[in-house]
């Protein structure tokens, strides 16, 4: 096989994977374009920073920082503070990122909640190349994200929506995604401290700023109960 | 905000992004070996992460009005049933997907 024919493959075994992320960032991606249009945004807003921030619910919140008065210190703690969470998606794909030469670099800027959890959670076939496959999961979500959010810049309030519901399809992914990943393992220690620990800094801490506290929390158990996890063989 | 200000914001926001994406590549490079302890965290977040992911999704549902989450946890149990059933990742997605839209478009409208 040729490398064309390579790159075609993987492009072919990867987009399956990305249509629930197509219904979902499209749905979020017009959403966010129309409201940066009827915020009065330029479509090129919406283009631009859906090309190279990348990252759907910070730049939501970037559209109330542009709309406030110019406070750099605040917004930047604030999206490292939005952000952490890749800290842990950049530990867990270490290994995997490792040796993909240029590709790695789009790889690491790429990695959105969904590239990173189908890229680490997917079973690549042995005929289909690594690199490419998680290179076009990538390139595809951050296309949909692109594409959604300048049609949706574009079009403004003239869209009207009978899709109400439509962005549940990436809430299902992450279902499914989990439940492979339980099903894959013995024991359900990771799980367990992952859910609990969202689930009480949800009631404790609130919708707007329990990731942080949660994050905090999963290390602290993780680090706690290293002894027991690593013997029981709790992850696969 | 003047159009400069706006440029600086937006910059913020891809610098922030681009550091939290990057950062474990650049302190654990492929040079030296990675810590024993972060090799083991490497392995053991995923679990944890992806449980995240799925209270983050919903994190704005509240049980104390709208549809109280019901659509919400019949869709979910709609997903677990199918991959389940059929361990079919598009077919389960799908189908949860549908029972959710019926049911905040014709069931649960506000």
């Amino acid at each position: 096989m040729g490398k064309s024919g390579v790159v075609a493959k993987a492009l072919k075994t990867a987009f399956p994977y990305t249509i629930p992320i197509f219904a979902g960032f499209w749905f979020l991606g017009l959403t966010y374009g129309i409201y940066m249009n009827v915020s009065g945004f330029s479509f090129w807003y919406p283009a631009i920073m859906s090309l190279i921030i990348y990252a759907g619910s910070l730049e939501f919140v970037a559209v109330s920082f542009l709309l406030s008065p110019f406070q750099p210190l605040q917004v930047l703690i604030m999206v490292l503070m939005i952000q952490a969470r890749h800290l842990f998606y950049g530990i867990s794909m270490l290994d995997k990122y490792k040796n993909m030469g240029w590709k790695k670099w789009y790889l690491m800027f790429g990695m959105c909640d969904e590239s990173f959890s189908i890229n680490y959670s997917t079973n690549i076939p042995e005929d289909v190349d690594e690199g490419w496959f998680m290179f076009w999961v990538t390139f595809l979500n951050h296309f949909y994200w692109f594409s959604g959010a300048t049609l949706g810049g574009l079009l403004g309030s003239f869209m009207t929506f009978n899709t109400n519901g439509l962005d549940f399809a990436m809430t299902a992914m992450f279902v499914v995604i989990f439940l492979e990943q339980f099903l894959k393992e013995k024991k359900h220690w990771t799980a367990l401290i992952g859910f609990g620990s969202a689930f009480v800094c949800r009631i404790l801490f609130g919708a707007d700023s329990f990731m942080i506290p949660t994050m905090t929390a999963i290390l602290l158990f993780l680090t706690i109960f290293r002894k027991p996890i690593e013997k029981e063989g709790g992850f696969s | 905000m003047t159009t400069m200000q706006q440029f600086i914001t937006i910059g913020i926001c891809v610098f922030g992004t681009v550091l939290t994406r990057c950062l474990p590549f650049f302190i654990f490079s492929s040079k030296k070996p990675t810590p024993v302890y972060v090799q083991y965290l490497g392995k053991a977040l995923p679990s944890a992460i992806f449980a995240m992911l799925v209270v983050y999704c919903l994190k704005n549902v509240s049980i104390f009005s709208g549809s109280h989450g019901i659509s919400e946890a019949v869709s979910i149990i709609a997903v677990v049933a199918l991959h389940i059933w059929k361990r079919q990742m598009l077919f389960s997605i799908a189908g949860g997907t549908i029972c959710y839209m019926l049911l905040v478009q014709f069931i649960f409208t506000q």
